[in-house]
């Protein structure tokens, strides 16, 4: 029985209603007369606390409020990829042909179309024992993904008794019927999953593969592994966005899920505008085709931008039971924990630190753990994984607040973007002391298997001329570079050269956006035989001077941008062209 | 509730601060326009923030200065607050609230639109990519502004943002188009002076009857702030999007308007944020810069430039931090080069314009000027820390090359970033010294321009 109440109080995103004892917690209600979505957040005696989803402006005591029965889902199905949501899975292109280019209230649409065809392939036959999570035939959903079309996790289990044969079905088609204990259950193409229950999967497993994203300062230094969690707090301006477009654009996952999350309209445009051109580098196929944005910006209704987060990471979830490697982004979680400020603080709940809700740890906590790489439930086996990937965006840049903090409890990888480094146009500008990845040990052994054995040590020389020259700078701060002797004032060189030619990389640059991981390897390994070497030809007696105008330096620091990826052939042609130079400035044949 | 010649008035139960609860509501609607009435037959505006339970709660914009408990009415309205729009607002000025100043009647409207407006649909968006020649050669060349973006100044007291502004205004075209143009205004809370040096700067530029005007100086009423912008972006979007114009926004000065929403908060008994600035003050502000922007299959577009103080220079606190996580980058004015007599005194560093590297290049600007512009930056950049350095050590701890820097940061300053009030660079004399800057560096230096331009433009030894 549906709960039939009226309204009695409404604050912004904020509603009571009365009569609402049959309402369940979390339920979706319909609010007022212009039938506003809204979702139950608190219960106390007949009063249910609603969050609308929609702007709340003309609303009045007395307007009725209708449950549905149902709690806050999204529809699974092929047709999904490709789409642009709003934070409750509307998709705004249908919107916009209800309501125009501004968005209007009380839209009711599907979030796929229900009428398209899809050509349907089998995989069971008559008389299957299939479980939840049963994969029942695939759909080719576009050029890039192959849609497997799953029982419903919660479904009881039971024997196929009937099953189409190979063609074209729309989603509302019977496609399979199951029995079990004489009840018989039909199932479609498609099914429904409440977004803030995490999907059932059979196990984990340790995350051990990098997730590639053909930058180099997370590639080579802080990597993240597939079904691992990152975060990336930044300041305004530190290019929080353009690094995860740059991951969302490049990583080796088949599927992408982009929430925009109270951020900027243009983002989500330039999203729009950029994928379907962009090709990607494994497959040459348009980048829209494994793409699934999310956008609840900044001025739409800031409920549905709560929601936003859990219908992103549910639709990754179900791409990740298919068996794939799934990357979600989520830009920026500061603001969705902002929602959850505005919403506690309209409940008047008690606040903890800065305003925001004591359950504000236990909130992330909850959303980072439904990363993971897993075997999926039903047969056949299938292995995937959904990587979580959140901006912060701290207040002042202040990395103590309590959104930061909190975070980082939950995560393993952390890019701390510096204004800094941003304001001196080093991009992408992460800070290469206070970053780390808990995935380093993990995933080196891919790397000295697929790439070069040498990868670990190599990646550790460059980073302690790093760490050297962290420290030499306070020196050099105090007393000018002049007072280092040769060999310290070369570290100083090598660390400039390894940040212009190595950390620093031109998203907007058509050949340095995407860095394949030998060119990043071999890079790294040009400047630590160039560091090496410039200390032999130090020891032998060469001046600094010699080394700083050597021909060679401005060819090593553009070569991310001079040379393509399937130019490595000139990378050894310059490794030897800067032996050769040594060799002239040194008089002497230096070995390797 | 009494009942007069149809209309229903209800009692005021409590005055505090800007709010007044009224009593005995049967059937106000949230964000519902009240007009509040004295015995003295004076009338306010105000909007319903909160009504349930037979009360509702009512920010008066004119601010509750003289009312009274029994002597006051309310009525509710039964609409949202509109503005009246049409054609003829172009060179007429307003009130904070979008009531004729200038002694002329109101404009005959040719609709009556919410003034909260609703947002744009994402997917409905046309990716601003139309350079805007400015004009100022540390803008067009450093931080592009296109047609569609939100582009703040971030100042500081007594600095010479409104100039810049000004002149933006005056200057602001995009190369090669005839297109129709606007300027609407908004005054928020500043002292008379400066909208009045604002109005006459257009007016001697002959661009006033292309402008609206909506004065909310610093001695009328605080809430009415929180209206102030909301009404000059109604118009501004009436005038892009139904009559194709392409209208820039000044809104001056964001900082008042915050300090507008927090005195509300505060009177609502709300639990603060930072510095006492209610959490809801980024989703607030982004329900105003977010209105700029353009519109698929519509000639015109709203082009943000609001201007704000920063408290005490900082741009960590909540006003600055939050716009700057809302616009599209931001123009940094900098205190040390103000006061070394610079103009137009911007901090490159620390200003940035996100929509630039799709505004600029081959076929805009010239296939070079993103190359060119970093190393500039870059140059800039290891100057300032030569600076620093050479504060320490002197100039004789310093390297040759060291030196050379030094040099590009003078040259930079005084070349470059200075230039008149009215003078108008175009984008090629702009790009002629961003080159010359380059030129004082040694070829080995030159390490993020390829090749090519090099070999083309680079005029070093």
């Amino acid at each position: 029985m549906a709960a039939q109440g009226k309204i009695v109080w409404v604050s912004g995103p904020a509603v009571r209603a009365d009569g609402m004892s049959d309402a369940k917690m979390y339920e979706t209600v319909s609010v007022g007369n212009a039938k506003l979505i809204g979702e139950v957040i608190r219960l106390t005696g007949d009063v249910a606390f609603i969050q609308v989803y929609e702007s709340t402006s003309g609303l009045k005591p007395g307007e009725p409020v209708v449950g549905t029965g149902n709690p806050l889902s999204v529809l699974l199905g092929p047709g999904i990829i490709g789409q642009l949501y709003d934070g409750i899975q509307r998709p705004l292109k249908e919107l916009s042909k209800q309501s125009g280019s501004f968005i209007g209230r009380g839209i009711v649409t599907t979030p796929v179309d229900m009428t398209k065809k899809w050509h349907f392939v089998p995989t069971v036959s008559v008389g299957d024992e299939v479980t939840g999570g049963n994969v029942l035939g695939t759909v080719q959903e576009t050029d890039l993904i192959e849609h497997s079309i799953m029982i419903p996790p919660d479904h009881k289990g039971g024997k196929i008794t009937n099953i189409v044969s190979e063609g074209d079905y729309d989603l509302e088609t019977e496609i399979a019927t199951s029995e079990k204990d004489g009840e018989t259950i039909s199932l479609k193409m498609y099914h429904k999953w409440p977004v803030r229950k995490p999907r059932p999967y059979k196990s984990r497993y340790d995350p051990t593969v990098p997730l590639l994203t053909g930058q180099r300062v997370i590639d080579t230094f802080f990597p993240i592994a597939k079904g691992g969690t990152g975060s990336i707090p930044g300041a305004f301006g530190t290019g929080k966005t353009v690094t995860l477009h740059q991951i969302a654009k490049w990583a080796d996952s088949q599927v992408v899920v982009y929430i925009g999350c109270g951020e900027r309209g243009n983002e989500m445009t330039e999203v729009l505008v950029e994928f379907p051109h962009l090709k990607d580098p494994r497959s040459g196929k348009p980048l829209m085709d494994r793409t699934v944005l999310v956008a609840n910006t900044s001025n739409m209704p800031v409920a549905a931008r709560e929601a936003s987060i859990y219908t992103g990471v549910t639709i990754a979830e179900y791409y990740r039971d298919m068996g794939k490697d799934v990357v979600l982004v989520a830009d920026s979680t500061s603001r969705w924990a902002e929602s959850l400020r505005e919403m506690s603080g309209r409940l008047e709940e008690m606040p903890a630190e800065e305003g925001y809700p004591s359950y504000l740890a236990s909130r992330l906590a909850e959303f980072y753990e439904r990363a993971g790489r897993v075997r999926a439930i039903g047969s056949p086996d299938r292995d995937g994984s959904v990587t979580l990937i959140g901006a912060v965006s701290p207040s002042g840049g202040d990395f103590t607040e309590p959104v930061t903090t909190h975070t980082m409890r939950f995560i393993k990888t952390f890019w701390a973007l510096d204004a800094k480094l941003a304001y001196s146009r080093h991009y992408p500008s992460i800070n290469w002391m206070n970053s780390y990845s808990g995935y380093l040990a993990d995933i080196a052994k891919w790397w000295s298997e697929n790439i070069d054995k040498d990868w670990f040590e190599t990646r550790s020389e460059v980073y302690g001329i790093l760490q050297r020259e962290d420290t030499l700078k306070e020196i050099v701060r105090l007393l000018g570079p002049e007072a280092l002797p040769d060999e310290e004032k070369l570290i100083l060189e090598v660390a400039r050269m390894v940040k212009i030619g190595l950390l620093q990389q031109n998203s907007f640059d058509d050949v340095d956006t995407f860095c394949s991981p030998e060119k990043q390897f071999k890079l790294m390994k040009l400047l630590v035989d160039f560091y090496n070497q410039g200390q032999q030809a130090i020891k032998a007696g060469t001046s600094l001077v010699d080394i700083r105008t050597m021909s060679i330096i401005p060819s090593l620091l553009k070569a991310r941008m001079d040379i393509k990826d399937d130019e490595m052939p000139k990378l050894d042609q310059l490794e030897k062209e800067m032996q050769e130079q040594f060799k002239s400035i040194t008089g002497v044949k230096v070995s390797n | 509730m009494t009942t007069e010649g149809g209309v229903q008035y209800s009692k005021i139960a409590e005055i505090k601060g800007p709010l007044v609860v009224v009593d005995d509501v049967e059937n106000a609607a949230f964000d519902e326009l009240v007009e509040i009435e004295t015995n003295e037959g004076e009338r306010r505006l105000g909007k319903v923030l909160e009504v349930g339970n037979g009360k509702a709660i009512v920010q008066v914009f004119e601010g509750t200065t003289g009312l009274s408990i029994s002597g006051t009415n309310a009525k509710f309205v039964g609409k949202v607050m509109e503005m009246p729009v049409s054609k003829e607002v172009l060179g007429r000025v307003f009130d904070g609230l979008g009531r004729p100043k200038d002694g002329l009647p109101d404009p005959i409207a040719d609709k009556f639109v919410d003034i909260n407006g609703e947002p744009m649909n994402p997917e409905q968006r046309e990716y601003p990519k139309d350079f805007i020649q400015t004009g100022v050669s540390v803008i067009d060349g450093l931080m592009t502004l296109v047609r569609g973006q939100k582009l703040p100044i971030f100042s500081g007291s007594g600095m010479s943002h409104n100039l810049l502004a000004a002149q933006i205004a005056r200057q602001a075209s995009v190369v090669g188009t005839q297109d129709d143009f606007a300027v609407v205004f908004a005054a928020i809370g500043v002292q008379y002076s400066e909208a009045e040096y604002f109005r006459r700067s257009l007016e001697d530029s002959g661009a006033l009857k292309r402008s609206v005007l909506f004065l909310n100086t610093a001695d009328d009423p605080a809430i009415e702030r929180i209206i102030t912008p909301r009404v000059a972006l109604t118009v501004a979007e009436y005038l892009a999007f139904d009559l194709g114009i392409h209208v820039l926004v000044v809104m001056t000065d964001m900082t008042n308007y915050a300090e507008a929403l927090r005195e509300i908060s505060a009177a609502r008994e709300e639990v603060p944020g930072r510095k006492g600035y209610p959490g809801y003050l980024y989703t607030d502000l982004s329900t105003i810069y977010e209105r700029a922007g353009k519109l698929q299959g519509r000639k015109g577009s709203v082009t943000q430039v609001p201007i704000l103080s920063m408290p005490s220079d900082d741009i960590t606190h909540p006003i600055p931090d939050l716009t700057g996580y809302i616009t599209e980058g931001q123009v940094v004015v900098g205190r040390d080069l103000f006061r070394q007599g610079i103009y137009p005194p911007i901090n490159i560093l620390m200003s940035l314009s996100r929509l630039m590297k799709d505004g600029i290049g081959e076929g805009s600007t010239r296939e070079d000027h993103s190359e060119v512009a970093n190393q500039v930056y870059d140059a800039y950049s290891r100057a300032q820390e030569v600076r620093a350095l050479a504060g320490i050590v002197g100039k004789a701890g310093l390297t040759e090359i060291d030196l050379k820097y030094m040099d590009v940061g003078d040259v930079f300053e005084k070349e470059f970033l200075s230039q008149a009030t009215d003078e108008n660079r175009t984008i090629e004399e702009t790009l002629g010294i961003l080159w010359k800057i380059v030129s004082q560096l040694p070829k080995n230096e030159i390490t993020k321009i390829k090749d090519k331009f090099v070999d083309q433009y680079y005029k070093g030894k």
